[in-house]
Parts: C-alpha cells; sequence; structure tokens
C-alpha cells in the first residue's frame, strides 16, 4: 500500500509541473503586453519599459520562466498587480470560503444522489425510477448561472426566505476565528449560547450550495443507478434472497456496499469539480471564494493572480484526484499493487 | 461485431435505427434538437420582429402584453425573437467547436494509440495534464487571454474538449489495432495512413459520435457560462447566456428576461444529452444488457 502511495505520488509530480508550465505559457498567446494592458492606453512608452523592467518581462522567456519556477518551488507566487499583496496570501484568504461551500454542496449532492439512486436501480421501471433519472438528466443539463438566479428570484426576492448573497450578514463581519464560518457560528453557540452567528452563516449557505449541488447531485445519482443496477444483476445477490434475507437487507448490506465504490470515486471526483468549478455559483452568490477571486483577477488582466490561481486550483484538483485513487485502493481488496 | 464484412453496412445500420427507436429518451432527444435546428433555420421567418431592434417605450414588457408574447428586456427587445436568433448562435458555437475537438482531439488519440510507444506516452502525459485544469476555469483563462469574442469562446471551449475525445479515440484504437482484419491488412503491407483512416478509423467512429454529441451539450453550457461572465458574445448579439447576464439586474422586477433565455439552454442541452445517452446505448455494445 505504501509502496502504491509513493509512486502514485511521484507521478503526480511531472502532471504539476506540467500544469504550471502550460498556465505560465498561455500568457503568451495574449495579444497585448502585460505591463502596456495594466498601465492603460494613455501611457507613456517610458512608463512602460520601467514596468517591463520591474516585472522581469524584458528578459527572455526561458529566463522568465526558470525565475517564475525557482519562485513557485518556494512557495512564492509573486505579487498581485491590483493590490500588491503577495498573491498566496490572496489565494489562503479565499481558499476557505469555497471549501466550505464545496463541502456542503457535496454532502447535499452525495446523501440525495445516492439515495435517489438506489430508489431508481431497486424500483426499476416504476415512477420513482422514471423521475429520478429524468431529474437527473435535467439536472445534468442545467446552466448553473441561471439557476442561481432562479432559485434568486424564487428564494430570495419573493419568498424572501433566504439571503441573496454573501456569507454572513455584514453588520456581524468580525475577524473570523477560523474562516470556516460555520465552525465559527458553532464556536460562538457553545461559547456564548448565541446562535445568531450561526444561523446567519447557514442561511448564506443554502442557496449557493444548492446550486452547486445540482450537477453533481445529477452525476451521483446516475452512477449510483447503474453501479447498483450491475451488482442486483450478481448470483450472490440471487442467493442472498434465496437463503431469505429480507429485501431491505440485501439491497443495503449486500448489494449497496458493493455498488458503492465507483459512487466513492465520483463524489471524490465532483469535490474536485466543486472546489476549482464553483466560479459562475461565486460570482451569481457574491460568495467571497478563490472562483470569484480568480474571475476578477481575469478581467483586471492581474495576470500573476491569475497564473498563481490556476496553478492553486489545479495542483488542489490534482491531489484530491490522488487522494480519491489511494482510497479506491484502499477501499478495494480486488486492487493491490 | 467488427469483422463483418462492409456489405452488412445496410442491415446493421437498419439493426441500430430499429434499437435506437426503441430508445424512447434518444428519439425525444432527436426530436428536441431537430426542432432547435428548424427554428434556428428559419429564425428570420418566424420571428416576430429584429431580435436587435430597441423600443424603449416598450422595455420591461410583460409576457403576452403588446404583441410580446414572452415578453420584451430592459431596451425593449423582443424576447422570442433574440431566443430564437440565439438558437443559431448556440448550435453554431457548439457545432463549431467540437468539430474542433473532434478534428484536434480524434488526430491524437489515432497517433497516440495507433504508434503506441514514446509518442503515445508523451501525447497522453500532456492529455492528463489538460485534464488536471478544471474546464470552466481553463476556457475562462483561454477566453480572457485570446480576448473576449464569440470566435475565442469557441477556440477555448474546443480545446477544453480535446482531451475527453482523445482518450475515447485512443482507448478504442487500441482495442481495434490487434482486430484480424486489421492484421491482415498490414501483412499486405498496407501504409500506417491507410491502416489508420481506412481500416481503423471506421470502426472507431461509434463512441467518438457517443462522445460529440455529450460534448455538444457541453458546449453550449459552456459556451453560454462564457457569454454570461462577459467573455464569449458581445452585446447586441441575441446569444441565451448573455440574454441571462443582461437581465440578471432587473431580477426583482422582470423575471421573464432571464427565465425564457435559461430555458432554451436547458431545453437544447437537454435534447443533446438524451441522444448521447440513447446512442450510447445503441452503439456501445458494453452498455447492452
Amino acid at each position: 500500500m505504501l509502496r502504491y502511495i509513493a509512486k502514485r505520488f511521484f507521478l503526480v509530480v511531472p502532471t504539476i509541473l506540467g500544469v504550471i508550465t502550460l498556465v505560465f505559457f498561455l500568457r503568451f498567446l495574449s495579444p497585448g503586453d502585460p505591463a502596456r494592458l495594466f498601465l492603460g492606453e494613455r501611457a507613456t512608452p517610458d512608463a512602460v519599459r520601467v514596468l517591463r523592467q520591474e516585472w522581469g518581462l524584458d528578459q527572455s522567456k526561458t529566463k522568465q520562466y526558470l525565475t517564475y519556477m525557482g519562485k513557485v518551488l518556494r512557495l512564492d507566487l509573486g505579487r498581485s498587480y491590483n493590490t500588491g499583496d503577495p498573491v498566496a496570501k490572496e489565494i489562503l484568504a479565499r481558499f476557505p470560503a469555497t471549501v466550505e461551500l464545496s463541502i456542503v454542496a457535496t454532502v447535499i449532492a452525495s446523501v440525495l444522489g445516492v439515495l435517489a439512486g438506489v430508489v431508481a436501480a431497486t424500483r426499476r421501471n416504476t415512477i420513482a425510477d422514471f423521475v429520478a433519472m429524468v431529474g437527473s438528466l435535467i439536472g445534468v443539463s442545467m446552466p448553473i448561472f441561471w439557476l442561481g438566479l432562479v432559485l434568486i428570484i424564487v428564494f430570495a426576492v419573493n419568498l424572501n426566505l433566504f439571503p441573496t448573497g454573501g456569507r454572513l450578514d455584514g453588520r456581524m463581519l468580525t475577524d473570523p476565528i477560523t474562516s470556516f464560518y460555520t465552525l465559527d457560528g458553532l464556536i460562538y453557540l457553545i461559547k456564548d449560547h448565541d446562535p445568531t452567528y450561526l444561523y446567519s452563516a447557514l442561511y448564506h449557505l443554502v442557496l449557493p450550495s444548492l446550486a452547486l449541488a445540482t450537477v453533481p447531485l445529477a452525476v451521483i445519482a446516475r452512477v449510483t443507478r447503474s453501479s447498483m443496477l450491475e451488482i442486483m444483476g450478481q448470483d450472490y445477490i440471487r442467493t442472498a434472497r434465496a437463503k431469505g434475507l429480507p429485501e431491505r437487507s440485501v439491497i443495503w448490506s449486500h448489494a449497496f456496499r458493493n455498488a458503492l465504490l465507483p459512487v466513492i470515486t465520483i463524489i471524490g471526483l465532483e469535490f474536485g469539480y466543486n472546489l476549482a468549478g464553483a466560479v459562475l455559483t461565486e460570482t451569481i452568490f457574491a460568495w467571497p471564494g478563490i472562483g470569484q477571486w480568480l474571475y476578477s483577477a481575469v478581467l483586471g488582466r492581474d495576470y500573476l493572480a491569475v497564473q498563481g490561481g490556476v496553478a492553486f486550483v489545479s495542483v488542489a484538483f490534482i491531489l484530491i484526484n490522488l487522494l480519491v485513487d489511494v482510497m479506491y485502493a484502499y477501499v478495494n481488496p480486488r486492487i493491490r499493487y | 461485431m467488427n469483422d463483418k464484412p462492409q456489405s452488412q453496412d445496410h442491415s446493421l445500420f437498419y439493426e441500430h435505427w430499429v434499437q435506437f427507436r426503441k430508445g424512447k429518451s434518444a428519439v425525444l432527444g432527436l426530436f428536441i434538437i431537430v426542432l432547435f435546428f428548424l427554428l434556428a433555420v428559419f429564425a428570420s421567418v418566424i420571428a416576430p420582429v429584429d431580435p436587435i431592434a430597441q423600443h424603449l417605450d416598450a422595455a420591461l414588457t410583460h409576457p403576452f402584453h403588446g404583441g410580446y408574447l414572452l415578453g420584451a428586456d430592459d431596451l425593449g427587445r423582443d424576447i422570442l425573437s433574440r431566443i430564437l436568433f440565439g438558437a443559431r448562435i448556440s448550435l453554431m458555437v457548439g457545432a463549431i467547436s467540437v468539430s474542433i475537438s473532434v478534428i484536434v482531439g480524434g488526430l491524437i488519440g489515432l497517433i497516440a494509440g495507433y504508434f503506441g510507444g514514446l509518442a503515445d506516452l508523451l501525447v497522453m502525459r500532456f492529455i492528463d495534464i489538460m485534464m488536471a485544469f478544471p474546464s470552466i476555469m481553463l476556457a475562462i483563462v483561454i477566453c480572457a487571454t485570446l480576448g473576449p469574442s464569440l470566435q475565442n469562446a469557441m477556440i477555448a471551449i474546443g480545446v477544453i474538449g480535446i482531451p475527453s475525445i482523445a482518450r475515447v479515440t485512443r482507448a478504442s484504437v487500441l482495442a481495434e489495432k490487434e482486430m484480424d482484419y486489421v492484421v491482415a491488412e498490414r501483412s499486405l503491407g498496407a501504409s500506417h495512413v491507410r491502416l489508420i483512416f481506412s481500416a481503423i478509423l471506421p470502426n472507431c467512429v461509434a463512441p467518438l459520435i457517443v462522445q460529440a454529441t455529450l460534448a455538444y451539450a457541453g458546449a453550449i453550457i459552456s459556451a453560454a457560462s462564457l457569454s454570461f461572465l462577459g467573455l464569449g458574445a458581445q452585446p447586441p448579439t441575441p446569444e441565451w447566456g448573455y440574454m441571462v447576464s443582461s437581465g440578471k439586474e432587473f431580477i426583482s422586477t422582470a423575471w421573464w428576461v432571464i427565465t425564457f433565455p435559461g430555458l432554451a439552454i436547458l431545453m437544447a442541452v437537454l435534447g443533446f444529452n438524451l441522444l448521447g445517452d440513447g446512442l450510447r446505448d445503441v452503439l456501445d455494445p458494453r452498455m447492452k444488457e
């Protein structure tokens, strides 16, 4: 097992280096010069030259690349041009918001998706199966940015049940304890017996996490259904039924446990996608996470921030995939390397 | 199935068609897609008015009022007409970006699968690296780097679709190239080009079609997302994603401005997903029960 993990980890390193390299060279596709774009049209040639020198753009691409890689290996992603803060610091400040949202969305998607998939598979060709499968097809086809706005129209604007965006009521914004507002809320609840902070954090999570959960929920339901169907056709399920086990026990302790492997993989993958792909959800719900930050960095042509942000998110994605693979090997006794 | 002589193509096709019709969802998907294509082609005939004509006095007219079946947007433009013309754009964007993915990804997959060895190793490592990027983020970065426009959005979406097409092609080439008929043709002295394009490729088309249909659905959503973020279609183009984006300032007063274009996206994407699922059941023997 340890050897397998070490081997997988070793294989991931070139992918990570490749990702950072690709992000670095992507910038050269841009038709304009970053310094000129940053200073605007009316900048004097002198000002542009000074800035180019300051940013090291006057050096050869190879030199720039080597300098950048050297810095990245020391976890220095440079400074954001728009704020002047270190990119790494800005990323770490936004990442917890994204993680919190992704975890909640993935939990919602997993619980409902697995349930829908099992129900659909065990009541095959009934109304329940039909509804679950049509629902999951619609979910897979859903434009998330639109769903988010519809949720806002219905539940925030018309029914006034939930806020339209943000992580917390403005008046409660203080220095967070853990950067995870639901945890902070729990701490306040235990320490001061004051549930308002926790309520506020949870209220703000509902709509964005529902929007973000929709596509993964549909995917998880589909994978669970087909995995369950495959297992339910096996001989040992017939044996279990033949010896008179109640159907509930056949489904949950014989079939479901074995059908779970591909489901776990897909849940892990979807969590990775959520972490990285929450750009649209975060933009719509003004959720101050890494997706929203990256999007504004893209619009602001803050290219060191974009480079660092995309590299960070991709590395997180790669590492989650690695973790899923390792978990898969650990859970599945048939795979031993 | 693939070892059958070419003369049975017709009956094979018929067999597929019979199976295809059994899958009701695939037929429904095909129906939706054909409907959207017809709407797109005849948009200028069906659409009540010019999709970019502004009538500021009719701004935010409710649906079913004053001749606006689906209402009007903030500039008094007819939403129904804009959706009809938007079908042209979404279907075109889908077609072009999927073509980019299929041509580039297909070639990469063919070469990697056929030649194997170092070429395969290098190409697939590169594909792995591309797959390590969350696709929507990669599309955003490519599109923003090239400059926001519909054309660049198509390129970005085409690029993010390359890895999955390449993988699917490579997998079927690997399975196919050991088949007796390929070995036979090789021993007759057929060239690499002939082996790849006239022996192997035709037998790898089925999974490729399935993947391309599903990619079409993804491309429509991605294009709408990019336009929603201001990186794709630019005003006043009647593009569905941009229409949703332009309505988001009025969501508290005018729900119809975002609702109808969003439904159009959902329906079109659903059509392609239904068709893709149905085709997979028919064309991919592994999925048969």
